[in-house]
């Protein structure tokens, strides 16, 4: 258990420059997430901590202590990897017992180390088999057991969970929040799926080309995305964003005002959530139904705007709409997220608008 | 649809038969004419051994008249430490140039290559002049050494290949479990290319056992003298022991086939599955 500190991190592959300076602190205990879209450095970023890739420039702290020239095996960490890589010719409790064995442990803490981690994660029944006769979810696991015996100060993972399917992926989050509550160990974990993000985040770091575009708890970065890139990939379906302009005190699309705000005039882009968006027959945003998806207890609805804009929202499941139909949205003010047109939030606090 | 499907399996299964039947004849001949006696052999060259053909002469003579035990060890030694040596560096070798990266390396990569294009018998001379001025000349070290850099490339060729692909992460996660470089060679590298390690094995052993040619220029001498090298005694200049020329190949191919046994069941067995997905 333990902090972790980056400041100043850059890292080069050769002449181009993949991570360009990020500072970050991790409380001791807590859970954060790399997001982010693909190729943006959040393995580069994992695999650094873990001492897999050198630093170009920057120091990394664990526990207060340096750690960045220090080989993977001294950083007090454990590693969960995408393809689970087990040893495939070692069984689970050889697995399981592998670095210890190496670091020298006796025997008898490995054993005990080992069934303590199997309990935890319901190995028990499996230890004599190979991994090439269990199932994904059951490897991961082992993966996962692995990374627990070593009683690391922080624990990493590279995406862990997205070779599973949808079903066994719910189920394993659940297991990992579980498993951090158990433990209370630090733990960084990388992954492109906002919704694992959202559920097992104490904090989220969006990353994009190797920057950090903003660093909060799920729900800061839910109600207040810095820029529309956040916005935009934290929340399902994803945020609508429209071309609305300004007088200087009152946005509107298409002529038809939604909120309030003080600026120059202008135009600028609004952001809005498909699920804040209702039915109402006085709303200011009237179109035409394009595509009406049914998930049961909900519904999308892609609405065109008169001028051509489309945005979605998310309504009840009890509804149903044919393409073509007239359907009018409405939407508060205050939840209505403004962006000028280089994607930067204006209002800080939309909340505090009228 | 399923009388279409026998009759394509059934013909497949006839080209490789006759394939098997074409490519087994002349080693069934060695093997059928070996316990013949001479008379027989030139009789009816494809006649069975029975009756009064059959004859253990061949065999006799090999196992008792000659130092065929003693060549047979000395094919058994080059041909075992030359495989270990190749199968060790060209591993090594090839694992160095697929995970690190250091200047040079793609340089070096082609340069170790490069030698499947130049046939080594070229340099004989240069060779035997070596193995001269390093007092090697009549030794089996002067073999094993050829044999080796012979087989170097095109094992290097094919485990670089095998090696990239294994997967970076299980690498990544022995260094995390804090293993060194050359454990996480043998300990975690190599058993998940067995297989391939099999392959170069039969690929390389099979013309080292069978090579006439440096035996010939480099170790002639009666101790050091290779099976393919020790048939020739009974070639003589008048007259040819047949039965015991065909007697001493035919126990020749047995180590050759008892490796490949071993080995086959390597070539066979993926045992990556289970590792990463899939
Ligand atoms: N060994 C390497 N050599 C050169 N470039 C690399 C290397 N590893 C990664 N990169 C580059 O660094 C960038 C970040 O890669 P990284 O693997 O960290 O992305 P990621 O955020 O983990 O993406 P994903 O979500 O697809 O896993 C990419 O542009 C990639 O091409
Ligand atoms: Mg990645």
């Amino acid at each position: 258990m333990a902090t972790l500190e980056l400041s100043g991190i850059k890292k080069s592959f050769g002449a181009v420059e993949v991570i360009h300076g990020l500072d970050l602190q991790v409380k001791d205990g807590e859970l954060i997430v790399f997001v982010g879209p693909s190729g943006c450095g959040k393995s580069t970023m994992l695999r650094m901590i873990a001492g897999l890739e050198k630093v170009t420039e920057g120091v990394i702290s664990i526990g207060g202590k340096r750690v960045d020239h220090l080989p993977p095996a001294l950083r007090g960490i454990a590693m969960v990897f995408q393809s689970y890589a087990l040893y495939p010719h070692k069984n689970v409790r050889g697995n399981l017992g592998f670095a210890l064995k190496h670091a020298g442990v006796p025997q008898s803490e490995i054993d005990e180390r080992v069934n303590t981690a199997a309990e935890i994660l319901e190995l028990a029944p499996l230890m004599d088999r190979k991994p090439r006769e269990l199932s994904g979810g059951q490897r991961q696991r082992v993966a996962i057991g692995r990374a627990i015996v070593r009683e690391p100060d922080v624990f990493l993972f590279d995406e862990p969970l997205s070779n599973l399917d949808a079903a066994l992926r719910v189920h394993m989050r659940v297991e990992i929040l579980k498993l951090h509550q158990r433990l209370g160990s630090t733990m960084v974990y990388v992954t492109h799926d906002q919704v694992e993000a959202m559920t097992l985040a104490d904090r989220i770091v969006v990353f994009r080309d190797g920057q950090v575009e903003q660093v909060g708890t799920p729900l800061e970065l839910y109600r207040n995305p810095v820029n529309t890139f956040v916005a935009g990939f934290i929340g399902s379906p994803a945020m609508n964003f429209l071309r609305a302009d300004t007088d200087g005190n009152s946005v509107r699309i298409g002529g038809a005002h939604l909120c309030e705000l003080n600026s120059s005039a202008g135009e600028l882009q609004l952001g809005i959530r498909p699920e804040h968006l209702t039915l109402n027959e006085d709303g200011a945003l009237k179109g035409v139904v394009s595509v009406f998806e049914h998930l049961g207890g909900e519904s999308f609805v892609h609405v065109e705007l008169p001028d051509k804009q489309t945005l979605v929202a998310k309504l009840d499941g009890e509804l149903s709409f044919a393409p073509g139909e007239q359907c009018t949205l409405a939407i508060k003010p205050s939840q209505c997220h403004v962006f000028d047109m280089q994607g930067r939030k204006i209002v800080p606090n939309t909340h505090a608008m009228v | 649809m399923l009388v279409r499907e026998r009759i394509t399996s059934t013909g497949i299964h006839a080209v490789l038969i006759a394939y098997s039947l074409l490519a087994l004849f002349p080693l069934a001949l060695i093997v059928i004419n070996s316990l013949k006696s001479k008379k027989a052999i030139f009789r009816d060259p494809v006649g069975l051994p029975v009756g009064e053909a059959f004859s253990w002469k061949g065999y006799a003579s090999v196992l008792t008249n000659s130092d065929f035990p003693l060549y047979f060890g000395n094919s058994l030694i080059v041909t075992c430490v030359s495989l270990f040596l190749i199968l060790l560096f060209g591993a090594m070798a090839s694992h160095a140039l697929s995970e690190y990266r250091f200047p040079g390396d793609t340089f070096l990569g082609l340069y170790l290559i490069l030698g499947i294009m130049v046939p080594i018998r070229l340099g004989t001379v240069a060779l035997l002049q070596l193995v001269v001025d390093l007092n090697l000349a009549n030794t089996l070290t002067a073999l094993i050494l050829v044999y080796t850099a012979q087989g170097l490339p095109i094992a290097i060729f094919i485990f670089t290949e095998f090696l990239k692909s294994v997967s970076r992460e299980i690498k990544d996660s022995a260094r995390i479990d804090g293993l060194s470089e050359y454990r996480i060679f043998f300990e975690v590298v190599v058993p998940l290319v067995r297989p391939v390690i099999a392959t170069v094995a039969v690929f390389s052993m099979i013309p080292i056992w069978n090579d006439l040619w440096f035996p010939l220029i480099l170790s002639p001498g009666e101790e050091t003298r290779t099976v393919t090298l020790g048939v020739q005694q009974f070639i003589g200049q008048y007259t040819v022991n047949w039965g015991a020329v065909l007697a001493s190949l035919s126990v020749a191919i047995l180590p050759v086939l008892i490796m490949y046994v071993i080995f086959s069941k390597q070539l066979i067995r993926g045992i990556t599955s289970g590792a990463v997905k899939g």
